[in-house]
């Protein structure tokens, strides 16, 4: 019997199989080399980078929740240029399609950053604006879609590269959200990004993270992640990129069956290095035992 | 691949004290004093993340972590018995510097529970034929003295109760002008305390960073701290920095 075809055109990018590593799990890449076959991967996502360097936020920054991780990062990275000299050409060479997640403080500094990742081999754009963990910009412009629309435009005038917007589950209107997004020229939407959450020392009587609120992930969100997910593409034309808690073959075929093009392993990556190519392996496997000859026919099928 | 993540048996557990224990696992990988491994003890989901414990001792086939139970992780981590399995990811981080000339006069401070991974430093260090002197502050109780004197290190000890040793902080026994070198990790008040000690009596210190981290190998960046040479991962870059990097 000859294997399942798993393969997946994202935005017109081929990927030998559905799953991509989430931004801010998976360092630059080669953080996992020692660990696991990278190449193993459709794709890979970077940490996210601003146009302007970061040291993220301060205090601490993690906080372990039943089946759940609250992160306080808060964008930690070197910068879009020092990420196109250093991290970059390393993370193309490793195998997997390279998915360069985009932050920023102010639409300028998108646009910016968006400018300087076109004129590189990228070959995708993943536009954050989600982030619930910097003050300025992130999740700014992902709560409202006429912020949304703004910042989608301008980046979509600044690249040709195809640009995934990442959404974030706070928006007011998740589907309306993805709608605008659409219309303002993104290729896909990926979703979901953490949930706001606040976790509170009671000995010290205050927040955990310096910010008070921070993001919430893995397996915990999955249930939601999973409905918002077969909302957002039942209301849009372009691909999703499904993703929240993730952490085995059978969640990332329930995304695909809710519609998604694609999944993001996150969280996941922290319980064990290797654990998406085990995913993806495992997608393989169930297709061949199910005699599912093409991953796009179970796609939506929900 | 995948050669840093390993199903390893559990050989030895034992209860040192109240609340800390002994677990010795099956590994034959390299590994050096001051270097970290994630432990993973339990199936499912929750806990969620393996718990960064730094290695205490090590031989031949097998590995030593010295463990304070203070959460639900740590708690399941010391109801594994000999025959079980538990998940370790590593050796990871940098470890020690015990490379140094015979005679070199090394102090190693502790501070509670940080005395674990100061075992394997003496070893080493003891090897290379180094004078080593502990100083470790407890807050009752002591812990693995036995151990350091083994290998035939000098030990200082200081408790809050008084009960044990000198009353009060192990950093009023330290003299840092009596040594070439200083090697700490405990709490981070005494952790500063101790190199800032040091730095000002020009002894080259060395300190072993604690932060709650979740992959353990450089990518989460949960467990950045600042340094004079810009941000750093404490389980990669560290988790043991010189002291003149975190605190001039």
């Amino acid at each position: 019997m000859s294997k399942a075809d798993i393969r997946v055109n994202l935005c017109g990018v081929e990927l030998k199989n559905p799953v991509i590593t989430a931004s801010g799990t998976f360092g630059y890449g080669q953080e996992y080399t020692d660990f696991m076959d990278v190449s193993a991967l459709g794709g890979i996502c970077s940490k996210g980078v601003t146009y302007v360097p970061k040291y993220g936020n301060e205090g601490r920054r993690l906080a372990e929740t039943p089946a759940g991780l609250i992160n306080s990062i808060g964008l930690q990275n070197p910068g879009v240029q020092h990420f196109i000299d250093h991290e970059l050409p390393a993370m193309l060479k490793l195998g997997p399609a390279v998915l360069a997640n985009l932050g920023g403080a102010s639409i300028e500094d998108y646009e910016a950053g968006a400018a300087l990742l076109d004129a590189t081999e990228v070959p995708l754009i993943e536009l954050n604006i989600s982030c619930p963990n910097v003050k300025a910009g992130g999740i700014a412009y992902g709560v409202k879609c006429e912020s949304a629309r703004e910042v989608v435009r301008r980046v979509r005038a600044a690249t040709r590269k195809p640009l995934i917007v990442k959404l974030s589950p706070q928006a007011e209107d998740l589907a309306a959200m993805a709608r605008t997004c659409q219309e303002a020229g993104a290729d896909g939407v990926s979703l979901v990004n953490t949930f706001t959450a606040l976790a509170i020392d009671i000995e010290r009587r205050k927040p955990v993270f310096n910010n008070l609120y921070a993001g919430l992930s893995g397996p915990a969100i999955k249930p939601i992640a999973l409905r918002m997910v077969h909302q957002v593409c039942r209301a849009v034309q372009i691909p999703v990129v499904g993703l929240g808690g993730i952490t085995s073959a059978a969640d990332a075929i329930e995304f695909i069956m809710a519609g998604a093009t694609a999944i993001q392993v996150g969280t996941a990556n922290f319980l064990r290095p290797g654990i998406a190519a085990e995913i993806a392996a495992g997608i393989q496997t169930w297709c061949d035992d199910h005699g599912v000859k093409d991953l796009n026919k179970i796609r939506g099928c929900v | 691949m995948a050669k840093h993540v390993t199903q390893a048996p559990v050989l030895v557990m034992d209860r040192v004290t109240g609340t800390v224990w002994r677990l010795r696992a099956g590994w034959d990988g390299p590994v050096r004093a001051g270097q970290f491994f994630m432990l993973r003890g339990w199936q499912g989901k929750d806990p969620l993340l393996a718990r960064p414990v730094s290695v205490h001792d090590w031989g031949a086939g097998w590995v030593d972590f010295l463990f304070e139970v203070r959460g639900e992780g740590t708690r399941l981590l010391s109801a594994l018995r000999p025959g079980d399995t538990l998940e370790l990811t590593g050796a990871l981080g940098n470890g020690f510097d015990a490379d140094l000339p015979a005679g070199t006069k090394v102090a190693l401070v502790g501070g509670g529970i940080g005395v674990a991974p100061l075992l394997g430093a003496a070893r080493a260090l003891r090897a290379a034929g180094c004078a080593v002197t502990l100083f470790v502050g407890f807050r009752d109780e002591p812990y693995v003295l036995e151990s350091f004197e083994a290998l035939g290190c000098g030990v200082q000890l200081a408790t809050d109760s008084g009960r044990f040793g000198h009353k009060g902080f192990v950093t009023d026994l330290l003299n840092p002008t009596e040594f070439d070198r200083v090697l700490v990790c405990g709490p981070e008040v005494m952790m500063e305390k101790v190199a800032r000690a040091c730095l000002a009596a020009k002894v080259p210190v060395f300190v072993s960073r604690e932060s709650h981290m979740a992959c353990g190998i450089g990518a989460c960046l949960g467990c950045t701290c600042h340094t004079k040479n810009g941000p750093k991962s404490t389980c990669k870059d560290g988790p043991v920095f010189p002291g003149e990097v975190l605190y001039e």
